[in-house]
């Protein structure tokens, strides 16, 4: 990140604009992942498109349907849709189907641990299958909203209705419940496992330290939030929702409790999705005008990576070394930035 | 509302009791050569007899949202649903929601009221009660889940109507005017209804407030000239406005409809207040409201609707030279304060 040098008093934005390879995709993406370097823009329906950094894309079919859901460890994507099916893809185009829902209910939710061990979820059961273990599921009491592995041991978040269950799919225990009304959508584990955080139905995020089940409310937000992203020294979480990035500290035992967020980058539009540099405390931002900005989290500088060009930014994903930035927005329109 | 309709998909609201012809009426929606792809939400799969990829399991989920309001409640899983199948926009034209028959409609409509997402991508079209002739008038006195459906509906397909007598069928259709006599009421065998009287409606359009729903408001002085657009040949149960006389009128204990209306202007600093106010302290009671307004000073009509302690409201248009200015309210509502409403309102003349 040598180039991450912004002069303080610079008059006008630095950009690396210049440094943005175009990619062509035949339909829209929702969301994008890196294998290796490179990017895999996954489509709102049917197919995923390679694209390396000289942007020659490369559609690869996956799905018979939409896709509802992907994740990625950085080996495979995991995708789910509303074909019932669950599927993994390699750097290689090696597809495999990991499950297939009986009912043919949508898989609404997917995770991934470091060990190789896959979450989904269809409806109100969530499920979780170890690489050489048996498939295993638990019903919680309404649909399930998200999912999250934790960073340590095998125990899963699921996010619905009313709270958070927590689970170990591989012990008998009853499973633990995080209480807090409302509708829980999103779930994050904080990198030290001492926090969890939920972005909700309404305009706010919830968290429990975890230790003591302790609250964290998190509000303010004039629209929901959609992305939230831990820096790289998990020092903060990042958010989208408002018209400027919003940064929980998360630095302290008490997490953000009584404490201000930071609220970076602000613009007269509001942040769709964030991303965190996976080495330094950076972050990217995309903006429901098309604007993408990198912004340095210690003193808020901002680098110019995309233009307003119009229609929202949906997805942003940093390869592993940091080196690579992807980005697409909502009318097909997608990109590879190069530091 | 209606310049970004444009972009909107429609979504139909498909209520009503057990075994009133729900399913019937969906499965024809779907097998009818119209040329138009929908989109189909079902509390049971299975039951729609069409091979459609578009068809997606729902399960009621009702939330209540963290805002104070006890009756803001929200179907979750349809913000889910919604945000899912939007992910396939372009290959269909239109949603049909299918509620179990025991569903509450409110909910349903306030997602669309207060989900963001929801309301960027989809509007509300119109709640859509299909009702039994023959079992109705039972079930308005034992079931309360059927007697919401129909204070809420916005089009009464009044099914079956060949298993009664003429005189049953005067009795029903009285019970259901005591309730709602606003919504447009169709008259069928087997669900046999025109799909154009019951898809895209525009009954949540702000724009079309009053304009395609002639019996709103229909205590005097009506014009018959909104019955015009219905009558293109075949569809001659539409006339009731003439055989009013030979019609039985109930009074519903429960639910009732209340309609005001003044050609004196409206105060809006006095209007407002007053509404909000209402709808906070008695919107578990209202239903539905809606209104037209001729506020002092303003050229502008203007609309409102309501669900419960929800409300939307907007300046809709100039009026006309040739339309008379005055101001007309509608609630439907389950033990509406019916002269504390009155009295209100009247205090809000300029």
């Amino acid at each position: 990140m040598k180039d991450f040098n912004p002069a303080p008093e610079t008059a006008s934005i630095v950009s690396v604009t210049d440094r943005v390879t175009n990619v062509k995709l035949d339909a829209p993406a929702t969301a994008v992942h890196f294998l290796g370097d490179v990017a895999a823009f996954v489509g709102a329906e049917e197919s995923v498109t390679f694209a390396g950094s000289d942007g020659e894309a490369t559609p690869v079919a996956v799905h018979g349907g939409g896709i509802l859901c992907s994740a990625s460890d950085g080996k495979r994507i995991v995708m789910g849709g509303d074909d019932g099916k669950l599927i993994s893809l390699d750097a290689e185009s090696n597809i495999a189907t990991l499950a297939t829902d009986a009912k043919r209910r949508w898989i609404d939710n997917v995770a991934l641990h470091a060990d190789g061990a896959v979450a989904w979820s269809a409806g109100k059961t969530a499920y979780v299958k170890a690489p050489k273990g048996d498939e295993k599921s638990l019903d919680v009491p309404s649909t399930v909203g998200g999912l999250a592995f934790a960073p340590k041991g095998v125990r899963l978040a699921i996010a619905h209705y009313n709270g958070v269950t927590l689970w170990f799919p591989n012990m008998g225990a009853k499973p633990e419940f995080l209480e807090w009304k409302g509708s829980h959508l999103g779930v994050t584990f904080s990198a030290d496992n001492r926090f969890l955080v939920t972005s909700m139905h309404e305009a706010a995020l919830h968290g429990w330290r975890l230790a003591d089940s302790r609250h964290m409310r998190m509000t303010g937000y004039p629209a929901r939030v959609r992305s939230m992203s831990w820096s790289a020294s998990g020092k903060f979480l990042a958010t989208s929702g408002s018209d400027s990035v919003i940064l929980w500290p998360f630095a302290s035992k008490d997490g953000p409790m009584g404490k201000e967020p930071g609220m970076l980058a602000p613009l007269q539009a509001k942040a769709t999705v964030v991303a965190c540099h996976p080495k330094d405390d950076v972050f990217a931002v995309g903006y429901s005008d098309g604007t993408i900005l990198m912004v340095r989290i210690e003193d808020g500088a901002e680098i110019l990576v995309r233009r307003n060009a119009g229609e929202p930014v949906v997805a942003l994903a940093w390869n592993a070394k940091g080196s690579l930035l992807a980005f697409a927005s909502e009318d097909g329109d997608a990109g590879l930035l190069t530091l | 509302m209606s310049e970004a309709a444009a972009n909107k998909i429609p979504v139909t609201v498909l209520t009503g009791y057990l075994g009133a012809g729900k399913t019937t009426l969906l499965n024809r929606i779907l097998s009818e050569n119209h040329g138009k792809k929908y989109a189909v939400i079902v509390n049971e799969f299975g039951e729609i007899g069409i091979d459609n990829d578009l068809i997606v399991g729902a399960d009621e989920e009702v939330f209540e949202m963290n805002n104070g309001c006890v009756c803001c409640t929200v179907r979750g899983d349809l913000v889910r649903i919604i945000d899912g199948l939007m992910k396939r926009k372009g290959k269909f034209d239109a949603i049909i929601l299918e509620t179990t028959g025991l569903a509450d409609p409110a909910p349903v409509a306030q997602t669309f009221f207060v989900d963001e997402d929801v309301r960027e991508k989809t509007m509300l079209d119109a709640v859509v009660t299909v009702a039994d002739a023959k079992w109705l008038s039972d079930r308005l006195k034992d079931a309360p889940e059927a007697k919401n459906q129909i204070a809420f509906a916005d089009v009464i397909v009044l099914n079956k109507t060949d298993l009664v007598t003429k005189p049953e069928l005067a009795e029903v259709e009285a019970r259901i005017r005591a309730i709602n006599p606003y919504a447009t009421l169709h008259r069928t065998e087997r669900a046999q209804v025109k799909l154009s009287d019951v898809l895209e409606r525009g009954a949540f359009d702000l724009d079309r407030i009053l304009e395609i729903e002639p019996e709103f408001l229909d205590d005097g002085g009506h014009d018959h000239d909104h019955h015009h657009h219905d009558h293109d040949g075949h569809d001659h149960h539409h006339d009731h406005g003439h055989s009013h006389g030979g019609m039985k009128h109930y009074h519903d204990e429960d639910m009732q409809s209340l309609s005001l209306r003044t050609d004196k202007p409206i105060d809006p600093t006095k209007f407002m207040p007053w509404l909000q106010e209402l709808v906070a302290k008695d919107g578990e009671k209202i239903l539905r409201s809606k209104g037209i307004l001729s506020f002092k000073g303003d050229d502008d009509r203007y609309v409102f609707q309501g669900v419960h302690m929800m409300l939307e409201g907007d300046h809709q248009r100039k009026w006309r030279n040739d339309e008379k200015r005055e101001s007309r309210l509608v609630f439907i509502g389950r033990e509406l304060p019916e002269q504390a409403i009155r009295d209100g309102f009247a205090k809000t003349i300029a």
